[in-house]
């Protein structure tokens, strides 16, 4: 057994469950009927498509932001940018140096920008003062880049935000994007595809985007969708350097203008955050033929398959030797620790909900690998294929789920006996209140989750949580210590 | 370093360099929290319905229920009167409040639906209620949006239905911490006054864990107290950016009189509210509260000399920052710098908090910078120009904190970075206490830290 399971962690073969393609209609009570189709509980008699990728229900509590909010986490990790909001204040102080992208450089991008729209920008129109903010702001801080984030307001003012930049690019000689990101627009993914179309006229090379195989570094790759949360790109970067790998430029954790510049040079894009960068992967795959390779670098197996899967793109002998090796003494490294932590927690029961569908199937793997079934698995943006996977990989019985609602996640997480809720910031209390244990996958987490000492301090952190004491308090109160032998709570 | 301003200072007119202030909805949904079985709603886009429970969240810890009338571009063009009428059906069949308080966004102002038409248009089951507030961000700020929720409470709830008023006072807190409220309804408790507070976010967003998720938690105002605020012998409005336009139009609504004080904060702003109450409901003061009193001044006595002549740098909401400063002075203190991000003016009687702050400052015979609608660029450019001893202000301070290598205290909202805070008063005697431990131990950790190994002194 012992030996099986690190003969997983060192991913001699990709482990891939037997599974029963099933699932049942989820019982209506406590349910909004629209809201059906969008839960599936794996294991039942007939398989359904689970629905998705579809506007939330007016008068819910959705867990789910914006267009906005979707293009701001993906460009707002470039250092040396000037991040201008063209809007009014509350979306710029909302997303104010929220997400812990580290830098090793700038730190301009941790200011927050804004036009702060007023009454009568709104009735005049707001081009001026933008055209006066980027003057500004341009004069009182050096950068050759500013992005100039649209809001909803600007959307229906209509702005012409692409003349505006363009103007003041001349003006200053600097580049200044426009990034259409009014809210309403779309979803969080419609974010997504406005930052890389930013990203991509920010790294097309002048004269037009054409190949450019011939200056192309054998052996480097552009690193997508890792945004640096407390440095976790760094810790990538050096495992790829020590299999003779170099990271050209990563999108966009602890990125800036010169590196994001020569992006185009690269010979191969690994792509991390697939919700975020899947459009630009394939974009770049258009316009200057880099291929690409989605991986994970959460949890043991998926980092071991993903150093694996990069060597043996490149096809070199050596390099493969080098990723084994350096699989086999990370995980000989972190194996005594994981062991530890399995055997604490086998049997412990998890819920997920997360951003993105990709981010979903990795942690379940992680789970996995410290002994923990996930029960309930949910996601704000999942697509369809990436439910499919969620589906097939699932153990029978789990519940999933496309935006889900606070009722939905404590219902499932209560009748599924959930010890333990992976989200971000809302939902972190509302496990609290169930007394379940909580981790921050998302804005609001500490340490790095990737790699080998990701995947450790994930277990450490899941440790650190479903043990902790203060459950036991949590059980007695509400009712249990003062009402005589009333504890209806279970144990958890 | 995250020391990225200059300190020359330049005008400046496109917009704000870390604002000092977010926007109305935010104030408006914490408003409404403070409503017995309210659901707040966001009638606008996904997204800013999600920044504000982010925001709120990171701030008290607690879950923070809203829903969004989910707008798309349709319901941007042809006005959001359908999504509202969807989402009215779908919260009460689904959450089933008493109350649904909708608030609007940027993106409905512009657009321009009137949602008291859509409102009257709508199914809304028998015995079930939906208020709103106009809160476009364009204008004001956070505590605007707060200020136009409460007014619409009263617009929609507060009805005089009796010729004799009743022995009982309204108090309207203000954007403070449910622990303030907590704290302001015990004083008043302890004159034995019935009072009606509303908004009233205790036992809403500072709940003690029981294992499970209330949706509607037990705190708030109910519903039939707002309504009896139409009687009441006085309003007390604690404020005057965040609840006196409230406590106004409840005089005119239902001629219930109004008065405006401070928030409580320190020992004049706290006399001058117990002091009210006793003026017109009770003869004596309990001696409880003369014994706390006693305290507060015994623990500034036997600390003062660690405040003499320290300088301090001030920022927040306005309402805050009136009674902040006024106590600073009381410890022998200078404020001389004091910056709200929101504007003055916004509500009646421009200029206000700037004058009231200049005026407390000539009367102890200071000078400050003091502004209204600044932003957080300005004031570290103040301090550079002219450093201070210490910092108080929300999370976004320690930046500047960082920057210029200064003590902080936390105050005000939001406060991101700390947790507990909202639990405890910075309101009434005790939590003028707790605010002078706050402040000396930053200062004399400070000074610890940085003593040299025989300057370290065992007793301060
Ligand atoms: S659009 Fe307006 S209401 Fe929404 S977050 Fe931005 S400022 Fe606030
Ligand atoms: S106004 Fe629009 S862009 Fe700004 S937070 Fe709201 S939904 Fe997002």
């Amino acid at each position: 057994m012992q030996l099986m399971k690190i003969s997983n962690w060192l991913c001699e073969d990709f482990f891939r469950r037997d599974v029963i393609n099933v699932s049942t209609a989820v019982p209506n009570d406590n349910l909004i009927m629209e809201r059906q189709s969008s839960i599936q509980v794996k294991g039942g008699q007939r398989k359904n498509q689970l629905k998705c990728d579809v506007e939330s229900i007016a008068g819910c509590v959705s867990q789910r932001a914006c267009v906005y909010c979707g293009a701001r986490v993906v460009l707002n990790p470039v250092t040396d940018a000037i991040h201008l909001v063209h809007g009014p204040i509350g979306c710029a102080s909302y997303t104010w140096d929220i997400r812990g992208s580290l830098s090793s450089g700038s730190e301009l991008y941790r200011n927050s920008f804004c036009t702060d729209l007023k009454e009568n920008d709104i009735i005049f129109g707001g081009e001026k003062k933008l055209a006066r903010a980027i003057d500004e702001l341009v004069e009182k801080y050096e950068s050759e880049l500013v992005f100039v984030y649209s809001t909803c307001v600007v959307g229906v003012i209509g702005d012409d935000l692409e003349a505006v930049c363009k103007t003041a690019a001349h003006k200053h000689g600097i580049q200044v994007l426009p990034v259409q990101s009014s809210g309403f627009i779309g979803n969080k993914s419609a974010g997504y595809r406005a930052a890389c179309d930013a990203l991509l006229r920010l790294i097309e090379p002048p004269g037009g985007a054409r190949p450019i195989n011939s200056r192309r570094p054998v052996k480097s790759v552009n690193y997508l969708g890792d945004f640096n949360l407390a440095g976790e790109a760094w810790i990538i970067k050096d495992y790829l350097k020590r299999i003779g790998v170099e990271v050209n430029v990563v999108f966009t954790g602890d990125s800036n203008y010169r590196d994001l510049k020569k992006a185009p040079e690269a010979s191969l894009n690994i792509m991390q955050c697939a919700g975020s960068m899947s459009y630009m992967a394939r974009r770049m795959e258009e316009l200057y033929s880099i291929p690409s390779l989605q991986i994970s670098f959460l949890g043991l197996e998926d980092t071991a398959a993903s150093l694996c899967k990069i060597a043996d793109f490149f096809g070199e002998p050596e390099m493969m030797r080098r990723a084994k090796e350096l699989i086999k003494e990370e995980t000989i490294a972190v194996q005594p620790e994981m062991e530890r932590y399995h055997e604490k927690l086998a049997g412990k029961k998890a819920a997920i909900y997360v951003g993105g569908g990709f981010k979903a199937i990795s942690l379940i793997k992680q789970f996995r690998e410290i002994g923990i079934n996930v029960v309930m698995v949910g996601t704000q943006t999942g697509q369809e294929e990436e439910y499919q996977t969620l589906h097939d990989i699932s153990d029978d019985g789990t519940v999933i789920l496309d935006d889900a609602n606070p009722s939905e996640l404590e219902r499932f997480m209560t009748e599924k006996g959930a010890h333990l809720l992976v989200g971000g910031v809302k939902e972190r209390p509302l496990a609290y209140k169930l007394g379940v244990a909580f981790i921050d996958h998302n804005h609001d987490r500490k340490h790095p989750l990737s790699g080998y000492v990701g995947a450790v301090n994930f277990a450490r952190e899941v440790y650190s949580t479903v043990c902790s004491p203060v459950w036991k308090y949590a059980r007695e109160t509400g009712g249990g210590l003062y009402a005589a032998e009333n504890s209806e709570l279970p144990e958890r | 370093m995250l020391d990225c301003t200059p300190k020359e200072i330049i005008k400046r007119s496109g917009g704000m360099i870390n604002p000092a202030k977010t926007c109305q909805p935010i104030g408006a949904m914490y408003a409404a929290l403070g409503i017995h079985n309210c659901l707040p709603h966001s009638h606008g886009s996904q997204g800013c319905c999600a920044y504000h429970r982010s925001h709120l969240t990171r701030h008290f810890r607690e879950p923070v229920m809203a829903t969004s009338s989910s707008f798309t571009e349709g319901a941007s063009v042809f006005g959001g009167g359908g999504n509202l009428k969807t989402a009215i059906k779908n919260v009460f069949s689904i959450y089933n409040p008493d109350v649904m308080a909708v608030h609007t966004t940027c993106l409905s102002e512009t657009i321009g639906d009137d949602l008291p038409s859509i409102i009257k248009g709508a199914e809304v089951p028998e015995g079930k209620l939906v208020i709103h507030a106009s809160t476009p961000s364009y204008q004001g700020s956070h505590i605007t949006g707060f200020s136009n929720m409460v007014k619409g409470m009263v617009t929609y709830l507060a009805k005089a239905t009796r010729d004799e008023k009743k022995e009982q006072v309204n108090i309207i807190p203000g954007f403070v911490n449910p622990g303030d409220m907590r704290e302001i309804k015990r004083l008043a408790g302890e004159l034995g006054v019935r009072l009606i507070m509303f908004p009233d976010t205790s036992g809403v967003l500072d709940s003690p864990m029981t294992g499970k998720f209330n949706m509607f938690p037990v705190g708030g105002a109910k519903v039939e107290d707002i309504r009896d605020s139409g009687n009441s012998k006085l309003t007390i409005a604690l404020g005057y950016y965040a609840s006196s336009d409230s406590a106004h139009l409840l005089e005119r609504n239902c001629q219930v009189p109004a008065i405006t004080l401070k928030t409580p904060i320190g020992i004049k702003a706290t006399d001058d509210f117990l002091m009210t109450l006793r003026s017109k409901f009770v003869q004596e003061i309990p001696n409880q509260l003369e014994e706390e009193r006693g305290q507060l001044v015994d623990v500034i006595t036997d600390n003062h000399h660690h405040f003499y002549g320290k300088k301090v740098a001030l920022f927040g909401d306005p309402d805050i920052l009136t009674g902040l400063t006024e106590f600073i002075l009381s410890l022998g203190m200078q404020p001389v710098h004091v910056l709200t991000g929101t504007p003055a003016g916004t509500l009646t009687g421009s200029g206000i908090f700037e004058k009231e702050i200049k005026e407390m400052l000539a009367a102890a015979g200071h000078e400050g910078r003091v502004k209204a609608a600044g932003d957080l660029f300005e004031l570290h450019q103040w301090i550079k120009n002219e450093p201070v001893d210490l910092l108080m202000g929300n999370t976004y301070g320690k930046y500047i904190a960082r920057a210029e290598d200064l003590p902080f205290v936390r105050v005000g909202f939001p406060i991101l970075d700390r947790g507990v805070h909202s639990y405890l008063p910075i309101v009434g005697y005790r939590g003028a206490m707790r605010l002078v431990e706050m402040i000396s131990d930053t200062l004399l950790d400070r000074q610890d830290r940085d003593a040299a190994d025989e300057d370290l002194e065992l007793v301060m």
